[in-house]
């Protein structure tokens, strides 16, 4: 069987959540490699042996070219038929730039994979229509939407191995520094619950109510593109064509129409609630559940019912 | 060909300033409805806009010429209608276009930066590439990628702020979660745009007009001696993605419809 890499990518010292399903994505194909970086592999060791890490090799790098430059020579020195990883701004960016290196194929916001035959489903025209990509070459680079894999445990026991090579300068890119966002909200690509919110926001401040809901069921914020324009949210928060593509299990939309544009971001959530003054708002007749209403009476009102429950 | 090259060539040579390159995809209107026609083709007689996030791309492009001095060149790889987007950045204030014409609206990410990478050194080493961070049809957020290790230049992607210090770039970079990296390059390098970099100037009536009358140069593909090209990642097919129908609509009070809600999404869809 084929090695497959799967690059972790770590929340602080932990390993986010939405790596498992990468590496069950790698199980199917052939003995999955995790490539972290970290100094401690000892610490993860357990998290990535219940998903089927064979091998743990552990780097050490913080500059984006050096840190791809690492990977690439895993990818020789464990003879990698492929490697998979988060399709998030960070998993992205590293196997774009690691793809680059080895001149590999790379397909990024996959949605299924088919390692056997070398073929993804991503999405395109953002998100109104899928693509099945044929890849074709040495080792193929994908990057999968987060949470669109569900993980599933496959015990193994794991060889830690730490990896250097010799990666040179890092060819003119320097990162000065990382200013936080200091929202400490789950990330909108990985949050597997998201509440958004409209133009009928009317302001960044009634956001509140959709971050006090977004704390009990929990998740995270998003915000259409005319509540980002008006001001109301950052582009970070903004879910659909020319901001996020998401995939939750549940998404809630409060005070959305239901556009076009909105829905190529979140169309392949799993379940689509609408919440809307106006019945005769399109969002109804694309979601799975309705409710006409005032967004400053449900919203309230819902994470009222999620705090008794829980 | 080669003597028109020759004579935009000349014409850089007199630019003081700054050069920077932008480079912009033609691709169906973000509005569009997407009709697929055979296995992998779509119906191409919806509306066609300049890619959404080159549009950041130009504009600081042009506003960086603007406090410089220098010259905006804007790039395009598509189909003959591209030259429609070309002429859309000559009107936000780009100085000359090229187009690099080609038959197919989806190009290999590999091949599409092969192209950029052919004419951007035809027509002169610039001091920056500007691009967006991914077009909105094929979405492969690959080709500044693949345009910078070709060329090797450094690359930044999702790139909300841009400013230079001695000489260098300082760039900031959406990482997601609200965190920003803070990037430092050396120039010349490729800045990948996206929305919040600025906000984009509308063309005004004259100045279409004037886009008219600059230099446009255009180009076949098959005329820049690319050899034989890559075909790393080929569509085999598209799909529309369905839409759902109409929703179950809760009905009572507020309290009632939001109950029923949470108790739909607790035991029948099984996502609480």
């Amino acid at each position: 069987m084929s090695n497959i890499g799967v690059l972790i990518e770590m929340d602080g010292q932990e390993i986010k959540a939405s790596n498992y399903g990468v590496l069950t994505a790698a199980c199917s194909g052939g003995n999955a490699v995790a490539l972290v970086f970290t100094e401690n592999g000892e610490a993860i060791k357990n998290d990535l042996e219940r998903f089927g890490a064979g091998k743990i090799v552990t780097m050490s790098a913080t500059n984006p070219v050096q840190k791809a430059k690492l990977m690439a020579a895993v990818v020789k020195e464990f003879n990698l038929r492929a490697l998979l990883g988060l399709s998030s701004a960070r998993g992205r960016d590293l196997l774009a730039r690691c793809a680059c290196i080895l001149d590999a194929p790379l397909a990024l916001d996959a949605i299924q994979i088919d390692l056997a035959d070398g073929m993804v489903v991503k999405s395109h025209f953002s998100g109104k229509t899928t693509a099945i990509i044929q890849l074709s070459g040495d080792t193929l680079h994908v990057g999968l939407r987060p949470n669109v894999i569900e993980a599933v445990e496959k015990p193994v026991s794991a060889e830690l191995i730490p990896f250097t090579a010799e990666t040179g300068d890092s060819d003119g890119l320097k990162i000065l520094e990382v200013k936080k966002g200091g929202t400490g909200t789950i990330d909108l690509t990985e949050a597997e619950i998201i509440i958004t919110g409209g133009r009928p926001m009317d302001s960044a401040e009634n956001f509140k109510i959709l971050h006090a809901c977004a704390k009990v069921l929990p998740g995270a914020v998003g915000a259409s593109r005319a509540a980002v324009d008006a001001g109301f949210a950052p582009h970070s928060m903004q879910v659909g064509q020319t901001g996020k593509t998401v995939s939750p299990k549940l998404y809630i939309g409060c005070g959305l129409s239901g556009s076009v544009q909105h829905f190529a971001g979140m169309k392949t959530s799993r379940v689509i609630v609408g919440i809307n003054t106006d019945k005769d708002a399109p969002i109804f007749g694309k979601c799975d559940y309705g409710i006409v209403g005032d967004l400053f009476e449900v919203v309230p009102a819902l994470t009222e019912v999620l705090n008794k429950n829980r | 060909m080669g003597l028109l090259i020759k004579s935009k060539k000349n014409i850089h040579e007199k630019v003081k300033g700054m050069k920077i390159i932008v480079c912009v995809k033609h691709v169906p209107d973000t509005a569009a409805n997407i009709k697929v026609v055979g296995d992998n083709g779509f119906d191409e007689s919806v509306k066609f806009v300049m890619n959404p996030y080159d549009e950041y791309a130009v504009e600081e492009a042009v506003r960086t010429v603007q406090q410089n001095g220098g010259e905006v060149v804007a790039v395009s790889v598509g189909k003959q209608n591209a030259v429609n987007t070309v002429r859309s950045a000559l009107a936000v204030g780009a100085d000359r276009g090229i187009l690099v014409k080609t038959d197919a609206q989806f190009l290999d990410s590999a091949t599409t930066a092969l192209a950029l990478k052919a004419v951007i050194e035809q027509d002169g080493m610039p001091d920056l590439i500007f691009t967006g961070k991914q077009s909105v049809d094929s979405e492969g957020m690959q080709t500044h990628y693949r345009l910078a290790a070709k060329m090797g230049l450094p690359v930044a992607t999702d790139v909300v702020a841009f400013s230079m210090t001695n000489g260098n770039v300082v760039v900031e970079c959406e990482m997601g979660g609200g965190d920003r990296e803070v990037i430092e390059m050396s120039r010349p390098c490729v800045i990948a745009a996206t929305k919040g970099l600025n906000e984009p100037r509308y063309p005004k009536l004259p100045d279409i007009l004037k886009a008219k009358k600059k230099p446009l140069v255009e180009m076949n593909l098959d005329d820049l001696g690319l050899g034989t090209l890559p075909e790393s990642a080929a569509v085999t097919s598209l799909t529309q993605v369905k839409e759902r129908g109409a929703a179950t609509m809760m009905t009572g009070t507020v309290k009632e419809m939001v109950e029923d809600l949470v108790n739909r999404l607790e035991n029948d869809a099984k996502v609480l």
